[in-house]
């Protein structure tokens, strides 16, 4: 039996190698299976609580073409969340245990969620950052081993490309309008700049799945080179822009062919993961709350389903 | 300028925006995310028309006037939304009470206005109609979902309907611009408007197994820019960036 496994194992890792997908249906170690599980709801609870610090602005947006390009973001985020759940849910587990570990702390989201969206520049730097930085993860994961998640990817990569653009372009029409705007664009600038760096994960000597990743091919590049990739697109950016770098250490470093930055504050990488940044309860709680009082919703859609199933079956 | 095209395209627009802000609200905190992007599209598609009417208005008004000026640079008494649209998401019996007594006259007055002999309107009204016949059922769907589903949801879908009901009357009642809009071609008629509300309401409340609510009063003032308390709230929400950073480019 040791050995069958044993040979499962190394066909499915050649499969993987020799570039095909692996299908909800076909053999799969229970450590990939899990890892998935973790990785994709993961990024499905992202799309979901990510709804929230932009969802607080729809209602603020400052006019109407900006209110509707908002509400439609927000809305495809919730559309994103609903593709990974489809997709996490051919691997075995139910969107409601999901959606359980979501809210008993189990299951994590990206930590950017969990700062706060305080101006309407924050919409102009969360899609051009969040996004932006959210995109060169993604890109990679539209070649994962996975074949529904991959498949997922592709969509989503396409709706977040556009997002970015639009999140630069709220920044240009701010650097292009009064100082008082400009001075909005640059604060949330240097606000979003040292969360979105973080977005990339630990450095790589402290990233325990790395190297699992990279053979499963969830990761193609460690997050230390995606941080780096990041802060070389988007320096020429900021200065395109006309807006300060928010870091002022960053350097053009022309022997390595890249940018140079300063230290990143791991200790708050740190605390805000482990559940203590500036709005982690919030998060949380807005989608606990949400969840609780659909309680009786859900059970009436069941409940008339049920009902008009027996009907159909009466006839 | 038409002093009355332009009232009346304003009454056109203001439902739809106070009813699609109260939809946004709800954007990330529906009961389930089907539900919750459905409304979040059905806002979208109500702000797409509101959209449609304020550019129109602001050509009507010329003087370099924009739809985000109608949209968010007047004064409470000027918006002429109906008061049933300002009413707050109490729970999902009340969200969907309230878009379902809406969609139910908007799509009768949408359905007529495509016959209006004001092109653009007509053309307004075209195409708005096919997101509304999906609004409609949507709303109709889920008060028979929830009429007809567990002794809770049933009881909590009654009560919002009740509630409602002093609310509807307002949507019937017309105003001077109105008349002369249906006079000379370009508006509805309100009687055909009232006729098919009740046939459609009173069908589906009767499959949902819900009481039809007797009511002989009714709730007015939005029409006239008299609104309820709520309203303010929401201008102060909607209008903030506009007022707290005037004359700027977005």
């Amino acid at each position: 039996m040791e050995i069958d496994i044993n040979r499962l194992d190394l066909e499915f890792q050649a499969k993987i190698d020799s570039g095909k997908t692996i299908e909800p249906k076909d053999w799969m170690p229970e450590k990939y299976r899990k890892t998935h599980i973790r990785q994709i709801s993961q990024h499905a609870h992202s799309e979901i609580v990510g709804m929230l610090p932009e969802g607080n602005w729809i209602t603020r947006a400052p006019s109407m073409r900006r209110k509707v390009t908002l509400l439609a973001k927000v809305q495809d985020e919730g559309g994103h969340g609903l593709y990974l759940y489809s997709a996490c849910e051919t691997l075995g587990i139910s969107r409601d245990e999901l959606f359980e570990q979501l809210h008993s702390g189990k299951a994590k989201y990206s930590s950017i969620f969990n700062y706060p969206a305080v101006t309407w520049a924050d919409m102009g730097a969360v899609g051009w950052l969040v996004d932006g930085a959210a995109i060169m993860n993604q890109v990679m994961l539209t070649r994962t081993s996975f074949g529904p998640y991959a498949r997922a990817m592709v969509r989503i990569c396409k709706e977040e490309s556009f997002h970015q653009r639009q999140g630069f372009e709220i920044m240009l029409s701010l650097c292009n309008g009064t100082a008082v705007q400009k001075h909005m664009a640059q604060e949330s600038l240097n606000r979003w700049w040292w969360p979105s760096l973080m977005m990339f994960g630990p450095r790589d000597e402290e990233s325990t799945h790395t190297e699992q990743a990279i053979k499963w091919k969830i990761k193609l590049k460690t997050n230390d080179e995606l941080r780096q990739q990041f802060v070389d697109q988007t320096v020429p950016q900021i200065e395109l822009l006309g807006l300060e770098l928010p870091d002022p250490a960053i350097k053009w470093n022309e022997e390595r062919g890249h940018y140079d930055f300063g230290a990143i504050d791991w200790d708050e990488f740190w605390r805000v993961v482990g559940g203590n940044g500036p709005c982690n309860r919030e998060r949380l709680s807005a989608r606990k709350e949400a969840w609780e009082k659909g309680a009786w919703v859900r059970e009436a859609a069941l409940a008339y389903a049920e009902k008009q199933e027996s009907l159909r079956e009466a006839v | 300028m038409n002093k009355s095209l332009y009232d009346y395209l304003i009454l056109l627009g203001d439902s739809p925006l106070i009813l699609g802000h109260r939809l946004s609200e709800l954007c990330g905190h529906g009961p389930n995310l089907e539900t919750d992007i459905a409304l979040s599209n059905i806002a979208l598609d109500l702000f797409g028309q509101v959209r449609n009417w304020y550019q129109y208005a602001a050509e009507v008004h010329g003087e370099g006037k924009t739809e985000d000026d109608i949209a968010f640079l007047r004064y409470e008494h000027e918006y002429r939304n109906v008061v049933l649209t300002e009413q707050p998401n109490k729970d999902f019996a009340w969200v969907i009470a309230r878009q379902f007594y809406f969609d139910a006259w908007h799509f009768s007055l949408l359905s007529q206005l495509t016959e209006s002999r004001d092109e653009r309107i007509s053309a307004i009204a075209a195409k708005s109609i096919k997101e509304v016949t999906y609004h409609r059922r949507f709303s109709s769907e889920w008060v028979k979902r929830l009429g007809d589903g567990t002794e809770e949801s049933h009881i909590r879908m009654q009560n919002a309907i009740a509630h409602f009901a002093m609310y509807k009357g307002e949507l019937f009642e017309e105003t001077n611009v109105e008349k002369e809009m249906f006079a000379s071609g370009t508006g509805a008629d309100f009687k055909v408007l009232k006729t098919q509300f009740d046939s459609f309401t009173n069908e589906v409340l009767n499959d949902a197994g819900l009481e039809i609510p007797q009511i002989d009063w009714t709730q007015r003032g939005g029409k006239q820019g008299v609104h309820s308390e709520h309203l303010g709230y929401i201008l102060t929400d909607l209008q903030y960036m506009q007022r707290a950073y005037p004359g700027m480019q977005w």
